[in-house]
């Protein structure tokens, strides 16, 4: 019971966030010193289409009537339409996000498979010499601006080896083979039994997977190392091992058991910042995901995609940070 | 059973070479109820602890000849020492707060001391560890069984550390400051119920306190330990005739009720205490 009133007492606060989210990416895109008629009617057109274009858009009103009409259309999912491609930006945002999900959710597998292994292995080596190297690998990660790597990784294996295919998320040839179900391209292959896509769309997916993953793979491990020196350093190892317990049942279920929720809720953070983290990886690698849509939109003055596809990143990093926090509340006997 | 220590010393690396916590110690324990008293860093803990090798990070350890029934402890494997840990010599350290595993329930616990070592399946261990529950005198030990340690007392929670230690039956039980983190009634209730366990289970015991009459009272021999020496060793009934002038400092700063005393004394440190005997080498 009173688990369920905390995680309530956390639900509660997401509307308010939520508003929060919206208004201040709603100012944003007001105040950007762009000109959102230019981008429609073109730097060329005649003063009276300008002035029937402001019009049009209700960019005369004043700015909380502009809110209030912004917030109105948002209630029932219209997010306008996008000048660049005049699809709606839901549609849009249907057709780059999941793109963005499948490298993120690639990546946080990658990063998570190694970076806590590797953080273990470093907290329990202490001091060795694979301690050192773990280390230096995930300071690498910290301090490499990712379009760095983006760019020697494409340079290495793709222009000199040979080894990956270009960027993008498929060959040329492939597009439109398969139907889009899901828009997980992966995915949409398996559906299609079409091996050849799905082929080919895995060798796309892993090198921008593998650069992403990099980074986010630097951080957990070196958050596991640091939960894990801490855990190991707790009085209760030693009455683990007091009990003559083996060193990987110390480890893994004892020490490991402690930091466990901790990493759940690093992991969904790190995840969610993959999602909106994507952008220049995305561009890099010319992958069609929602951070390159929202760089060429915000290139382009195209403010009601921009302002869609922030509020999809927020909303998806609030709700992430939701389930960290419901993660904790439910799984950490000492919460409650 | 016996412990033969000889000539153990500790001591850890530090940015100005060897700093060491314990100096020359030698013991013998066989079975028997020995204390070890102390103030905090005397090295009474390391002493103790080295017996199953679970030093801190660092420490070095160094012995002419430190063995646990036989068995060369400096020499042991990690498998040997495993044989030895939980299974013939158990640890019990001071405060359950941390000492327990707090993600873990009470009697998950102490299942997992009783499956370790001894042959049974979880329904078993399920078993023993209820009716070690009990033995330690837990009145309702099926709600202390699903219990995380938060939601115990102290003296419930070293209760259970107690149950999780005697699981394999050990013959050798150390109790690192048992009580210090007790409330004092809660005290002398866990005291009690050790001195009845090891009374019962003819087991050795090596109680390690701060509390120089509380151990006189409950020990047979008592080791004091003063910077890394044992400066005395005395029968439990002996401590009036204590020689050193740090036991008997200790003695003389206890209030009695059988001789109120305006102002207690104030132990005044030789440092020669810490120098160890004439001739003693410095390691």
């Amino acid at each position: 019971m009173k688990r369920l009133k905390a995680l309530a007492a956390t639900t509660a606060s997401v509307p308010i966030t939520l508003f929060g989210l919206v208004l201040v990416t709603f100012l944003i895109g007001r105040v950007m010193p762009i000109d959102p008629v230019l981008a429609i009617v073109g730097d060329r057109a005649p003063a009276d289409v300008v002035a029937a274009a402001r019009l049009e858009l209700g960019l005369d009103r004043p700015l909380y009537v502009q809110f209030w009409i912004y917030l109105g259309k948002l209630a029932v999912g219209d997010l306008g339409r996008s000048v660049m491609t005049s699809h709606t930006v839901w549609e849009d945002i249907k057709r780059f996000f999941p793109a963005t999900m499948e490298l993120a959710t690639v990546a946080i597998i990658f990063a998570a498979g190694i970076g806590i292994p590797l953080g273990v292995l470093a907290a329990v080596k202490q001091g060795s010499r694979v301690d050192h190297v773990i280390r230096v690998v995930c300071l690498a990660g910290h301090s490499l601006p990712i379009f760095v790597l983006a760019l020697l990784s494409l340079l290495v294996f793709y222009a000199t080896l040979h080894w990956a295919p270009g960027p993008g998320r498929q060959d040329i040839l492939f597009d439109d083979q398969v139907p889009s179900i899901t828009n997980f391209l992966t995915v949409d292959a398996l559906l299609a039994r079409d091996w050849e896509v799905l082929r080919d769309a895995v060798a796309h997916l892993i090198q921008p997977a593998a650069v992403l993953a990099y980074f986010a793979m630097a951080f957990i491990a070196r958050m596991t190392r640091a939960f894990m020196l801490d855990a190991l350093a707790g009085e209760y190892v030693i009455t683990a091992r007091a009990k003559g317990l083996s060193a990987a049942r110390v480890i893994w279920k004892h020490a490991f058991g402690n930091i466990a929720v901790r990493l759940i809720t690093i992991m969904a953070l790190t995840y969610a910042g993959l999602l909106e983290g994507a952008v220049v990886t995305e561009t890099v690698f010319s992958w069609p995901g929602l951070g390159q849509y929202l760089t060429i939109s915000l290139l382009n003055a195209d403010m009601n995609a921009v302002l869609g596809a922030t509020l999809v990143v927020g909303i998806t990093y609030l709700a992430f940070n939701l389930l960290a926090d419901m993660l904790y509340k439910l799984l950490d006997p000492r919460v409650s | 059973m016996q412990v033969d220590i000889r000539n153990l010393s500790i001591a850890f690396p530090t940015a100005t070479g060897l700093s060491h916590a314990v100096r020359n110690v030698s013991l013998t324990i066989g079975n028997e109820k020995l204390g070890i008293v102390g103030e905090s860093g005397s090295g009474k803990s390391l002493t103790a602890r080295s017996i199953l090798r679970l030093l801190p990070r660092g420490a070095r350890m160094t012995a002419d000849k430190l063995s646990f029934d036989g068995i060369d402890i400096l020499k042991a494997d990690e498998s040997a020492m495993r044989a030895i840990r939980g299974k013939r010599a158990g640890l019990i350290l001071q405060d359950p707060k941390y000492s327990l595993n707090p993600v873990m329930t009470a009697g998950a616990q102490i299942a997992e001391a009783w499956r370790m070592h001894r042959k049974g399946g979880a329904r078993e261990a399920h078993e023993g560890a209820m009716d070690l529950l009990a033995q330690v005198k837990i009145n309702d030990p099926a709600r202390v069984f699903g219990a995380y340690p938060h939601e115990l007392s102290g003296g419930m929670g070293q209760r259970v550390m107690i149950a999780m230690m005697l699981a394999p039956d050990p013959e050798l039980l150390i109790a690192d400051e048992p009580t210090s983190a007790l409330d004092a009634t809660v005290q002398a209730e866990i005291l009690r119920l050790l001195e009845d366990l090891v009374a019962r289970r003819g087991m050795a015991l090596i109680l390690i306190s701060h509390d120089l009459p509380l151990v006189s009272h409950f020990c047979d021999r008592v080791a004091v330990m003063y910077a890394g020496r044992i400066v005395e060793e005395l029968g439990a009934g002996e401590l009036a005739q204590a020689k050193h002038p740090y036991t008997r400092g200790l003695l003389e700063c206890l209030p009695a009720l059988s001789h109120p005393r305006p102002r207690l004394a104030v132990m005044k440190r030789d440092p020669a205490w810490a120098e160890g005997p004439p001739g003693a080498p410095l390691a």
